[in-house]
């Protein structure tokens, strides 16, 4: 479904480079998410599947096509894309931010107005917010509008940036949750960088690790949660387990005592 | 009612109305410019520094400066394009007032507008680009909507600048509410110039207010507040326009006049000598001392009185001075060939440095000349302007005659005559046609060398009217009939404190006292 092949990314001429030359195949259907420090090139990465940022050398295929084949804002048209800013437009109601891209792309009025309606059900938002304007609105609301405006126009693929990064735990978790049932329902394929280890593991099927511009590691969360010769990506799958242990541990003590 | 609040109520209507067609034209027009210049600026940096630094250039030049230097500007302009296509057009009035407005107008427009681009939110206009939107429809869609409020301040800056710049577009030949200052200011009239000030300063705080509404439209996305502003806006712009075509009958004839009261008064008298074969005339008064001579030469006016002293030294650039009649006969030459401009004669006075003393002060020395003076000068002491002893005539003076003073002092005018009516000086430099030579009974003494040159004051006609039968119907009977004596009490009667005669006054005085027919 897409198919990056030996990309590479330099802001600086060519002196460093963000992501060398890396090759990644994502199938139909996929969850993948992408993590790793700051700095490590996973936003890069991401942004040259939907080309906010053009890579040097090396090919990107989405959906059978190279994405220089078009003009970038078609590619962004067929591309869902939420990141941790939201970047809901602030002069443009519920209604209107959600039925951007269909607007842009000329669909009747008609079926803009019951697609908005649609999604709005689907991130489980109450019809009446539809003309409420952005800033009246919490930070996870703000977000389910920005994930349903990104379904809007029907994409098959989607492109998550730290999406929940912002929000309070108990938010996060249950927008990821609901997310993730999205994503099976409509069969999306979803590329996702986030740098919560345990959010990726509780909601993607594979998990790519990135350091300085280079992937160290690809499996299945199970897998990866197991062993790894790399020592860095044993430590950082670690936490996670460590952490549940802990967590595990702390609740049997509590029935000891009870 | 004061006489002179009703007269200024009465030139409201014209003056108002082109004041407001200039400021909403350079208005539009900074607008038209700077939108695209804002746009490309916030894009690249490279072309933000320079546009941004230019603009606060053009804001810290005088705005007086800024539009007398469009003037020479546009001269030269018109000048070439009459020799390549030529199509000559006046380089005198909206012309130059407009573009030097414009460029004023421009820095609060561009300045605004790209602080208020570069400042919409980065992750908006990620969003932008994420949904799928063009450059253009993320300006359009986007970011000039978020913009807009910060544009619209920018814009409300740039609205009161401008209307308050435009009353400095008086001096070179726009009218505007500045006439009113201008020329009260020359005859002391504080009802015309307070009345000029309140006026601009009412239509710029209507015009803030109007736009202030607009402001908070945008702000507050009220579409209703928008269109209520821009439509009242429009409506002040369109009544202007109604009153200045419905009022202005097109002047046939343009009569030109410096910054000073002689030259309102003769201005008023030429017009009105027009207006009496059944024409249609009007002034076109405080031009620059440089700027009436280089509009006459371009057709922008068509007759103004100048001095044949100052267009011998400042126009024809010549430094000897022959006698008075040869002078104007070698200039009536001179300036035809050179510039078309037609002399066409001496109205019999003239205006020039003159020294003067109290009538019975000089004649109880017995001195009637300057070689006279000469004599008691030792004993006696001398007072001119701020400009007298640095000028040519005061040097030619002291050498041709030999005059040492006991004291020489620097007054300003008012004050220099108040010294001599208190003898605190014997003698003073004055304009011979000045009008309280006759109020205090001064003697002009008489200058037998002839070192101080004629400033007789001469008659120009615009090349394009050089054999205009109207023009020389109307203004042959003033020729040499104009005595010194009464235009010096004309200009008293503008210029006195008390009793005080309105140009137009002044001038229908001197036709009838010179028996002009």
């Amino acid at each position: 479904m897409i198919s990056l092949r030996q990309v590479s990314k330099s802001f600086d001429g060519g002196r460093t480079f963000a992501v060398r030359e890396v090759t990644l195949e994502v199938a139909e259907r996929a969850f993948v998410a992408i993590i790793g420090d700051s700095g490590s090139g996973k936003t890069t990465l991401l942004k040259m599947i939907n080309r906010l940022v053009d890579a040097e050398g090396g090919t990107v295929v989405v959906a059978g096509k190279p994405v220089d084949a078009d003009a970038p804002y078609s590619l962004r048209r067929r591309i869902g894309y939420v990141f941790q800013g939201i970047g809901l437009f602030p002069h443009l109601n519920v209604a209107e931010n959600i039925g951007i891209t269909p607007r842009l792309l000329g669909w009747a009025e008609a079926d803009i107005r019951a697609r908005v309606a649609e999604l709005i059900d689907l991130v489980s938002l109450p019809r009446s917010y539809l003309e409420r304007m952005p800033s009246e609105l919490s930070g996870g609301q703000q977000q389910r509008v920005g994930v349903a405006r990104s379904l809007a126009a029907r994409p098959s693929i989607m492109l998550m940036d730290e999406p929940f990064g912002a929000l309070d735990p108990i938010t996060r978790d249950t927008l990821g949750a609901e997310y993730r049932h999205l994503h099976e329902q409509m069969g999306l394929t979803t590329v996702m960088v986030t740098h919560d280890v345990m959010e990726a593991v509780l909601l993607s099927d594979r998990i790519i690790v990135m350091r300085q511009g280079a992937i160290v590691a690809d499996g299945q969360p199970h897998d990866l949660l197991l062993t790894h010769p790399d020592p860095g990506v044993h430590a950082l799958m670690d936490m996670p387990r460590r952490q549940a242990e802990r967590v595990r541990a702390l609740m049997q003590d509590r029935t000891h005592r009870g | 009612m004061d006489e002179r609040f009703s007269a200024a109520v009465r030139l409201l209507p014209d003056y108002l109305s082109q004041h407001v067609l200039l400021s909403a034209a350079a208005l539009a027009l900074g607008l038209l410019v700077s939108l695209p210049l804002v746009v490309i600026a916030s894009r690249r940096a490279a072309v933000r520094w320079p546009v941004l630094g230019f603009a606060s250039v053009v804001q810290t030049v005088p705005s007086l400066a800024l539009l007398a230097l469009f003037y020479p500007l546009l001269l030269a302009l018109s000048s070439a394009s009459a020799y390549l296509f030529g199509y000559r057009f006046s380089a005198l009035g909206f012309l130059p007032s407009l573009l030097a407005l414009t460029l004023y107008s421009m820095l609060p427009i561009l300045r605004n507008g790209v602080t208020g681009l570069m400042n919409v939110d980065r992750a908006i206009v990620e969003a932008a680009r994420g949904v799928g939107m063009t450059e253009r429809q993320r300006l359009l869609r986007v970011e000039l909507p978020l913009a807009a409020p910060v544009l619209m301040a920018g814009i409300r800056t740039a609205a009161v600048w401008v209307i308050g710049a435009a009353t400095l577009s008086t001096p070179v030949g726009q009218t505007s509410l500045g006439n009113f200052i201008f020329s009260g200011l020359q005859v002391e009239n504080w009802v015309a110039v307070l009345f000029g000030c309140a006026a601009a300063v009412a239509l710029a705080m209507a015009t803030d207010q109007l736009l202030a509404l607009v402001e908070s439209g945008v702000k507050k996305r009220a579409p209703l507040r928008i269109w209520i502003g821009v439509a009242l806006l429009l409506l002040g712009v369109l009544a202007a326009a109604a009153v200045h075509l419905g009022g202005a009958r097109k002047a046939t004839y343009v009569v030109g006049a410096k910054n000073f009261s002689e030259q309102y008064i003769l201005a008023d008298l030429i017009s009105g000598a027009i207006r009496k074969g059944g024409h249609v005339a009007s002034t076109r008064v405080d031009l620059g001392s440089v700027i009436a001579f280089r509009a006459l030469s371009n057709n922008d006016i068509d007759v103004y009185v100048d001095y044949s002293g100052t267009v011998w030294a400042n126009v024809l650039g010549r430094k000897d001075w022959p006698p008075r009649a040869q002078m104007v006969q070698e200039m009536r030459t001179a300036l035809r060939q050179e510039y078309g401009v037609v002399l066409l004669g001496t109205l019999g006075f003239e205006n020039a440095y003159a020294l003067a003393m109290r009538r019975d002060r000089a004649e109880s020395l017995g001195i009637g000349t300057i070689t006279d003076l000469a004599q008691h000068a030792p004993e006696l002491a001398l007072g001119g302007d701020f400009e007298f002893f640095s000028r040519p005539e005061w040097r030619a003076l002291r050498e041709r005659y030999g005059l040492t003073f006991r004291q020489m002092r620097q007054y300003q005018p008012t004050f220099m005559y108040r010294a001599l009516a208190s003898r605190q000086v014997d003698v003073i430099s004055a304009f011979s046609s000045d009008g309280r030579i006759a109020a205090d009974h001064l003697l002009v003494l008489q200058d037998p060398l002839h070192v101080i040159p004629p400033y007789d004051a001469i008659v120009l006609i615009c090349p394009a009217r050089a054999n205009d039968p109207v023009l020389r119907k109307a203004l042959e009977p003033l020729l040499g009939a104009i005595p010194i004596e009464l235009m010096r009490q004309a200009n008293y009667s503008v210029d006195r404190d008390n009793d005080k005669k309105s140009p137009v006054q002044a001038a229908q005085w001197l036709s009838s006292a010179a028996h002009i027919r």
